[in-house]
């Protein structure tokens, strides 16, 4: 397919059907409700079904009740709205059910702005629900990325059985980019006959199939609790994924940073190699699971000095690179949130000025 | 000489962890028996709320979902809009959804969604203890109204049956008890008139069945079925509350 020009919101909704994501259900809440308007005229078109729910609360749950027959099923949201689809994302990832989520990320705490930020670094890669339980969580820092994305997080969600979330940015929604869409997803629907309900004639099968997440018995509960983290350690093992960028030079700084941010150093970076100041980036592209060693490794090399974290939060992903980076080197932070992107000759600034007192810190 | 009564076959082995004269055990035994004649356990999808009846799966023998408190109606509606082939009833309880529910059971009413709900009202919360629940009876004693459902304070019980049957999208709701034998059989009939609607594509349906606690009413078995008989009754009346086939919504029969 040639290239097109598409807001990142639709084009996300275009490849969850290109994904065979044929069920999707949401609310409106800006600034991802293009997908909803997108996808209720699309979804009629390819016999998927679109549905408006009353509440993010009650979305959270048809997802899971439809995931839980073994659909292939997607909700997008905003902050807010992800805070609400908590409780059942919680409940979808103990019962070990494939589903993906989109959070196109406003400013928050609470009703907060309807501007691009990345405040929910925390509730994506920490919890956000209750309990012992992960995400695996994409970062797109383009629309096409945003796209890419979107059709890996299906096979994946399948491959764990576990919610997939893809945290972008309110401008990843916004912004119209250029995009060229992959073919339809060739994969084969996965066999659930194991776990879903999908009705016992369905699998041509006497034994019935339970999906839930209560077990009373506390050994019992110890032993899911294992399970799930031995599918969390796994994805640690074959699932991170970054981009590294003027890895090769002799920085002096290394900069992490992802999403609309990433880009914004990338230029930043760019424009600092010209006046001969080297800067690195790692930019993960999942942020669970987070590449640990790539940091590590990239931060350990002698010209660098220092390592910045830089988000458009207060310092969330700066706490995973302290812990990455291990006492290595200093690391800091720079961010902005409430919907304001730090400009290029921001991040050129502040990266200098990190330089120079860490090397007056060390005379 | 053949037998004459027998387990459903959708009901499993299970000794029950219901408490003595809980009405829970009649009221699986009545959808058990409707599945086994409508031959549907193939296809249905049963969903345990939170509650007492949370490990209802394990007295079923088909597919099962647990939902969280109050979340049964949404996750229906997720099963019945992917997999309309699939029979799927909720089985909640007066606190999962007349309290933390009735967001998602109104709306899932209201869009028609073609599913049973079976909902059971005792008027109190049972699995917690006792606590005062949306449909506690006036001046009713329980752990969270120990001086008695203040209606002043709190307001008055929800007829569940009757709010719904307000909405003005088809559907089929009746209000039943099984304390006594006289009423279980017209409760089956509800039951089955109600999948049978689902089967039908028809509309969404839903059983409110008049229950008792034993337990944390404080009374014996017997006492029970009095009380419900003579307290719950008078307010919670009998009957098909609204039928597909009425007009304007509202009360058409009984």
């Amino acid at each position: 397919m040639s290239k097109v020009l598409m807001k990142g919101n639709e084009a996300i909704g275009e490849a969850a059907i290109r994904a065979g994501c044929l069920n999707y259900f949401a609310y409106p809440i800006t600034p991802q409700s293009e997908v909803a308007e997108y996808l209720s005229h699309r979804m009629p078109e390819v016999n998927g079904v679109f549905l408006q729910g009353e509440s993010e609360v009650a979305v959270g749950y048809m997802i899971f009740g439809a995931a839980a027959c073994g659909a292939r099923v997607m909700t997008t949201s905003s902050s807010p709205g992800i805070s609400l689809m908590s409780e059942a994302i919680s409940y979808i990832a103990s019962a070990q059910c494939p589903a993906v989520f989109v959070n196109i990320m406003r400013g928050g705490p609470g009703l907060g702005g309807i501007l691009p930020s990345q405040g929910d670094y925390f509730q994506a890669t920490k919890g956000g629900g209750h309990g012992d339980y992960r995400l695996l969580v994409f970062a797109p820092a383009s629309v096409q990325e945003a796209v890419e994305m979107v059709m890996m997080a299906f096979p994946l969600a399948e491959k764990y059985r576990n919610p997939v979330m893809i945290l972008g940015d309110g401008l990843i929604g916004q912004m119209m980019e250029p995009v060229t869409f992959p073919d339809h997803l060739k994969t084969e629907p996965v066999n659930t006959d194991s776990w879903a309900t999908s009705g016992m004639d369905t699998r041509h099968s006497k034994t019935r199939n339970l999906v839930k997440s209560l077990y009373l018995d506390p050994v019992q509960l110890n032993a899911h609790n294992l399970k799930l983290k031995a599918k969390y350690d796994r994805m640690k093992k074959e699932d991170i994924r970054f981009e590294s960028y003027n890895i090769e030079s002799d920085y002096r700084v290394l900069i992490v940073s992802y999403g609309t941010m990433s880009r914004v150093c990338r230029t930043a970076i760019d424009n600092l190699k010209a006046e001969g100041f080297e800067v690195a980036m790692i930019r993960p592209q999942t942020l669970f699971p987070f590449p640990e060693l790539a940091v590590r490794q990239a931060a350990s090399k002698e010209s660098c000095q220092i390592v910045v974290s830089i988000e458009m939060n207060m310092g969330q992903m700066l706490e995973d690179v302290e812990r990455c980076v291990q006492g290595r080197k200093p690391v800091e932070w720079y961010g902005k949130c409430g919907g304001e992107v730090p400009t290029p000759e921001e991040i050129m600034e502040v990266v200098q000025s990190f330089a120079t007192s860490t090397r007056k810190e060390q005379n | 000489m053949g037998k004459i009564f027998r387990k459903p076959e959708a009901l499993s082995e299970q000794q029950t962890h219901y408490c003595p004269g809980c009405t829970h055990g009649v009221i699986h035994r009545l959808v058990a028996e409707v599945i086994d004649e409508l031959g549907i356990s193939g296809r249905t999808v049963g969903i345990a709320p939170v509650g007492c009846a949370v490990l209802a799966y394990n007295y079923f023998v088909f597919d099962f979902q647990e939902a969280a408190h109050g979340r049964a109606p949404a996750m229906a509606t997720g099963i019945k809009r992917v997999r309309p082939d699939l029979m799927v009833f909720t089985y909640q309880g007066d606190g999962d959804l007349a309290s933390i529910g009735m967001g998602e059971i109104i709306h899932a009413a209201n869009r028609g969604e073609k599913f049973t709900t079976i909902f059971v009202n005792n008027a109190v919360y049972g699995m917690t203890g006792g606590q005062m629940a949306p449909t506690t009876m006036p001046n009713q004693r329980t752990t969270t109204s120990p001086f008695g459902r203040n209606v002043a304070e709190v307001g008055m019980p929800i007829k569940v049956a009757e709010l719904l049957a307000a909405l003005q999208t088809p559907a089929y709701i009746s209000r039943q008890t099984v304390i006594r034998p006289k009423y279980i059989v017209k409760a089956k009939k509800a039951i089955r008139k109600a999948f049978e609607y689902q089967l039908e594509g028809k509309c969404f349906s839903i059983v409110e069945v008049v229950s008792t606690c034993p337990t944390n009413w404080g009374m014996t078995p017997l006492e029970s079925v009095n009380w419900a008989e003579t307290t719950l009754l008078p307010y919670y009346p009998l009957g098909d509350i609204k039928t597909p086939e009425s007009v304007n919504g509202g009360t058409d029969a009984k």
